[in-house]
């Protein structure tokens, strides 16, 4: 999987979830003040990643730091890079 | 302690029609059934019933996903009906926020099909890993209330009664306590349910379901036919926009109909079973309250699910209390039996029978069950000079409600 179609990936099950204005979905768009998610969603956006891409990430510290959907990107490509090394 | 008069400008009502009063009404009228066939029901083991009355599907989409997230249909069919009252009774958004406005909004249980759809995730793998953050909010007890005031900006009280088919009927009994005591000025009341297998197979283990029309649904449910042979689920939910009389004419809104009497009470002889004398009770101690006589009573909307028991013991009452002159009818007929909506949604379709001086008849009433009471049956629209009328409910678990709305008059 490239880090594209990672992102791609992402977009589409957030977008979904959240009912996300695709145009909105830029890197730098901020989780809380511009796609207005707020706490509640952010439990879902856990289990909306975990199901996307099979792993297990409530315990992460890394999850609370999140504050763009680039953010997102990142620690998903980062944790996938990670999971790929270990196995 | 003075306490004031209650009255009702605003009403809206999500029935298996779908949403509107209009719809709900122009049904009735017409003799139309909302009983379907439900194909879902006919590969369940156990499950001898096949037909419901369902809520076509409505557009929920204008209400924002931030509220949306956390309702099952039966918040969604409140939150309508609660903005079609509103609106009818000339209410915005500034209304809502200021405190003077509170919800009296019940459901049977939390939204049972979130909990089924729970359920069947978790035992997958016994795991609550994929439990969305917002099902508790749609299994709460108060959660038709809770979305309601969140989506409506609404800050007054809330109050969640739950009695299964009274609950409609308590709240807004409750409702019109809360205003006649003062405590607010308005209160959006009623209930709200939705249909889900399981609430069908509770009231077939118990023998208490329609089974035999499944190839005719229409037919059923058959409220004091001799041919009835049980109730028949339904879903929806209406909600009354009730407020003070002070209020109402200092606003210069339309006034519908006006709260007089209110009576809930339980009845412990029997978990399950309905007795004549509580029902009769109950409608008396609500006929008391409005500071009435029995005679002035001029129509009594009946609880009457098609049940053998239910039907016989409510008729026998209201023989008691009213004689055999007045004039009955059962809306189920025609909505099945709405559970937790149908004190409020019936009350609506009762409200509009006063305004419109018409009475909606029972549907599928053809050959009254000779171990009914004898009374004066509505089997056919018919014109009447009603002015003051009685809503019962009663409920499994051993709950009566009975409610005494009247023409409006200035005076």
């Amino acid at each position: 999987m490239t880090e594209q179609e990672i992102i791609d990936r992402i977009n589409s099950s957030l977008a979904e979830e959240f009912e996300l204005d695709p145009e909105a979905m830029r890197p730098e768009a901020g989780i809380y003040e511009e796609l207005e998610l707020d706490s509640l969603d952010m439990v879902d956006m856990v289990i909306v990643l975990e199901n996307a891409f099979g792993f297990k990430i409530r315990e992460e510290q890394a999850i609370r730091e999140i504050r763009t959907l680039g953010d997102i990107h990142r620690f998903v490509i980062e944790k996938k890079a990670a999971l790929a090394t270990a196995s | 302690m003075q306490l004031r008069r209650v009255v009702i400008t605003g009403m809206g009502a999500v029935s298996p029609f779908g949403r509107g009063t209009a719809l709900l009404m122009s049904a009735l009228e017409e003799g139309r059934s909302g009983v379907r066939h439900v194909s879902e029901l006919e590969a369940m083991k156990g499950m001898r019933t096949q037909v419901a009355a369902t809520v076509p599907e409505l557009d929920s989409l204008p209400i924002p996903r931030k509220f949306r997230r956390s309702m099952s249909p039966m918040s969604i069919f409140a939150t309508l009906a609660c903005q079609d009252a509103l609106r009818q009774a000339g209410l915005g958004a500034d209304d809502c926020a200021t405190g003077n406005l509170g919800v009296s909004i019940g459901s049977t249980v939390g939204s049972p099909n979130a909990f089924y759809a729970a359920m069947e995730d978790f035992f997958v793998d016994r795991s609550f890993e994929r439990l969305k953050s917002t099902f508790f909010l749609q299994i709460m007890s108060h959660s038709c209330a809770a979305n309601v005031a969140q989506t409506l900006g609404i800050n007054g009280r809330i109050l969640a009664p739950s009695a299964a088919c009274a609950t409609g009927s308590q709240a807004i009994g409750y409702g019109y306590e809360t205003i006649a005591m003062g405590k607010q000025q308005q209160m959006l009341c009623g209930g709200a349910d939705e249909f889900h297998p399981m609430t069908a197979a509770v009231f077939d283990i118990i023998n208490a379901i329609s089974t035999g029309y499944n190839d005719r649904p229409t037919e059923t449910p058959r409220p004091f036919d001799r041919d009835r042979d049980g109730l028949v689920c339904g879903e929806g939910s209406g909600v009354l926009l009730l407020e003070s009389l002070d209020s109402a004419r200092r606003r210069g809104a339309a006034i519908l109909g006006e709260v007089i009497g209110f009576a809930t009470l339980a009845d412990p002889t029997n978990i399950a079973n309905p007795n004549t004398e509580a029902m009769e009770k109950c409608m008396r101690k609500a006929v008391e309250d409005a500071g009435l006589e029995p005679d002035r009573i001029s129509y009594v909307n009946a609880h009457a699910t098609a049940t053998e028991q239910g039907d016989r013991a409510e008729s026998h009452a209201i023989h008691r209390l009213f004689g055999s002159e007045i004039p009955v009818s059962s809306l189920k007929g025609h909505l099945g039996h709405t559970m937790a909506a149908s004190g409020a949604l019936e009350l609506v379709a009762t409200v509009e029978m006063l305004a419109r001086k018409r009475l909606i008849p029972t549907l599928n009433l053809k050959n009254v069950d000779p171990r009914c009471a004898p009374l004066n049956y509505v089997t056919s629209v018919r014109n009447a000079c009603i002015d003051t009328v009685i809503k019962n409910n009663f409920a499994l678990g051993g709950v009566n409600s009975s409610i005494v709305v009247r023409r409006y008059q200035d005076d």
